[in-house]
């Protein structure tokens, strides 16, 4: 003890123990809200849909209410179908882990069979779009990538950005990257229409044309770097700072060089 | 105050050290020696570099393996010869201060005199004065060669009168899916939905670039009761569904950001942000009029047509536009 306590007025003794505290904090609360996302499997379980209205009862109904029907800060969950489900929880999405403006891409929360039980539930509420089955998302046999630019650039590319990677939305709102995501969940987000993304029915944008614009967002996702660096892809902001910090640093670094006397 | 003259002269270490000049010779070898070094991946690259190769570079990421060649063999050859000139001038040129008065700038007499002389001799020896076809002619197409060019004015018009005002929008136009040319029932959009449409053409028309330049119309449908409208505007909707011309009345773009959640539509290019609920009112932004609204209904069939065409000329303002 006497030598620990040689160090109580060392210089870094205070971040020190802030960080300990912290990391004893951070990891009481992981330790104890796990328990919330523990799986039910003590339950008796008659059917899926039973299943998943006891995960709802645990996980979702604080916010979305004990029938679904949705509250102040969460919406009715009534006839959004179980493809809405499958997007937001199987993406992490929900449930949310804070009340941020935006649900953001997480790990999930719950594995793919309670996914499907919580969908099962809400299925049942109301009839609601399915979740499209690997039969319907044969986007490499049915899509067509030049067919998928075209309507990506008419209806996508001002949000998610021309080349799929994303953009800012109002007052901290963004449209996510769309690389690496699932061809199940961007047919799923067109269909129901998550968070601040308008719905893309099939009778507007016809199923066969949801897979070609898959296709094209796969095709983005492997289009090989024939001109250097990305830099993001995200336009001219990463661009003009690396013209402006570095290109400019560098001329000014050499006009300096050319002005002074040579020893 | 007496002028101090130019500084005494400092000499530099490769002008009284042979050691010194010796170095920088060597330095200004060297950086012109990386140039040609440059100069040769370049040539390496195009030549024996397979184009589909490529290579994991941290940072970079994925980068094909030619192209780096070629760029970096291109930047670093200009960079150091030009760094090697730099460094040769610095070092090793003279650099002792030359003053070097101004000459006057008129010429001399006799040289102005010469050349009065020469001119009239000349203009004497051709015989212009006697050679009056050919100098008349030679007029004729000198005037004529100056008219083309004034001419080729005319391709500043002509005025574009009624273009900018007009769209292919008509009574009983339907809306078609764009790209797809397919019409629309009311009933295939869901509350949150967006379409991107234009106007059905006739048959056998061809859509030109000109008309998708102006006649894109974006359809959104929210529930009816949301609606913040003038009895009138309010007319122009169809169940819910309300159709906003989707070029941007600022600067044209194509006003597509729309929050489902917020009913916003945002213009991707300079941020003009308009509230759908209150028929695309303005209300962040540099834009300056709402988005004119297309009056929207269903034909016998159910399919969306336009009652009317655009009542206002879409897109951004210009000079002759009544901007109420």
């Amino acid at each position: 003890m006497k030598r620990l306590s040689r160090y109580r007025r060392h210089r870094a003794a205070g971040p020190f123990l802030l960080v300990v505290a912290l990391l004893a904090i951070g990891t009481t609360f992981n330790v104890a809200s796990a328990t919330v996302a523990q799986s039910p499997n003590s339950f008796a379980r008659t059917s899926a849909i039973e299943e998943g209205r006891q995960i709802f009862l645990k996980g979702c109904s604080s916010c979305h209410g004990l029938n679904a029907e949705g509250g102040a800060i969460a919406p009715s969950l009534i006839g959004v179908g179980a493809a809405s489900v499958d997007f937001q929880v199987g993406t992490g999405r929900m449930p949310m882990a804070d009340m941020s403006t935006q649900a953001m891409r997480k790990a999930p929360v719950y594995n793919a069979e309670e996914t499907a039980a919580l969908a099962a539930y809400v299925a049942s509420l109301a009839p609601g779009p399915a979740i499209p089955t690997d039969a319907v998302l044969n986007y490499e046999r049915d899509g067509s990538t030049a067919e998928g630019g075209e309507l990506f650039r008419n209806n996508c590319a001002m949000c998610h950005n021309f080349a799929g990677q994303g953009g800012a939305l109002t007052q901290g709102k963004y449209a996510p990257t769309l690389m690496g995501v699932e061809p199940k969940y961007i047919y799923e987000a067109l269909i129901t229409g998550p968070q601040s993304m308008p719905v893309f029915s099939d009778k507007t944008i016809t199923p066969a044309e949801k897979l070609s614009l898959i296709k094209w967002i796969k095709s983005a996702e492997n289009e090989p770097n024939l001109g250097g660096a990305t830099m993001g892809r995200i336009g001219p902001v990463t661009e003009g700072l690396l013209a402006w910090v570095l290109g400019i640093g560098l001329l000014i670094g050499i006009a300096v060089w050319l002005t002074t006397k040579a020893r | 105050m007496q002028d101090p003259g130019p500084a005494p002269h400092v000499m530099r270490n490769a002008d009284i050290d042979p050691k010194a000049e010796k170095r920088a010779e060597q330095q200004v070898a060297i950086l012109f020696g990386l140039s040609g070094v440059s100069s040769l991946l370049l040539i390496y690259s195009y030549v024996f570099i397979a184009s589909d190769v490529f290579v994991f570079i941290p940072v970079m990421g994925s980068q094909n393996v030619q192209q780096l060649g070629l760029g970096l063999g291109m930047s670093f050859s200009l960079l150091f010869l030009g760094l090697g000139a730099i460094h040769w001038a610095k070092k090793l040129m003279p650099e002792t201060e030359v003053i070097n008065h101004r000459h006057e700038f008129r010429s001399s007499d006799e040289d102005r005199d010469e050349l009065v002389k020469t001119v009239k001799h000349a203009a004497a020896e051709v015989k212009l004065g006697r050679r009056s076809l050919i100098k008349r002619s030679l007029g004729f197409s000198l005037g004529l060669f100056a008219l083309p060019p004034v001419l080729l004015l005319r391709d500043l018009g002509p005025l574009p009168k009624k273009q900018l005002e007009t769209t292919n929008w008509k009574a009983g136009t339907r809306l078609v899916t764009d790209p797809g040319n397919r019409p629309i029932l009311a009933s295939d959009l869901e509350v949150g939905a967006v379409v991107q449409t234009l106007p059905e053409m006739p048959d056998e028309t061809e859509r030109l670039l000109s008309d998708i330049a102006k006649d894109p119309v974006l359809l959104i449908r929210i529930r009816a009761e949301e609606f913040q409208l003038s009895p009138e505007k309010l007319a122009m909707t169809h169940d819910g569904i309300i159709a906003f011309s989707k070029i941007c009345s600022h600067m044209g773009c194509a006003v597509a950001l729309y929050e489902q959640t917020t009913k916003h539509l945002l213009c991707p290019c300079h941020q003009s942000t308009f509230d759908v609920t209150r028929g695309a009112k303005v209300i962040f932004g540099p834009a300056a009029r709402p988005l004119p609204q297309l009056d929207i209904t269903v034909d016998e069939e159910g399919y969306l047509i336009a009652r009317a065409p655009f009542n206002e000329s879409v897109g951004p303002s210009y000079w002759e536009r009544n901007s109420q």
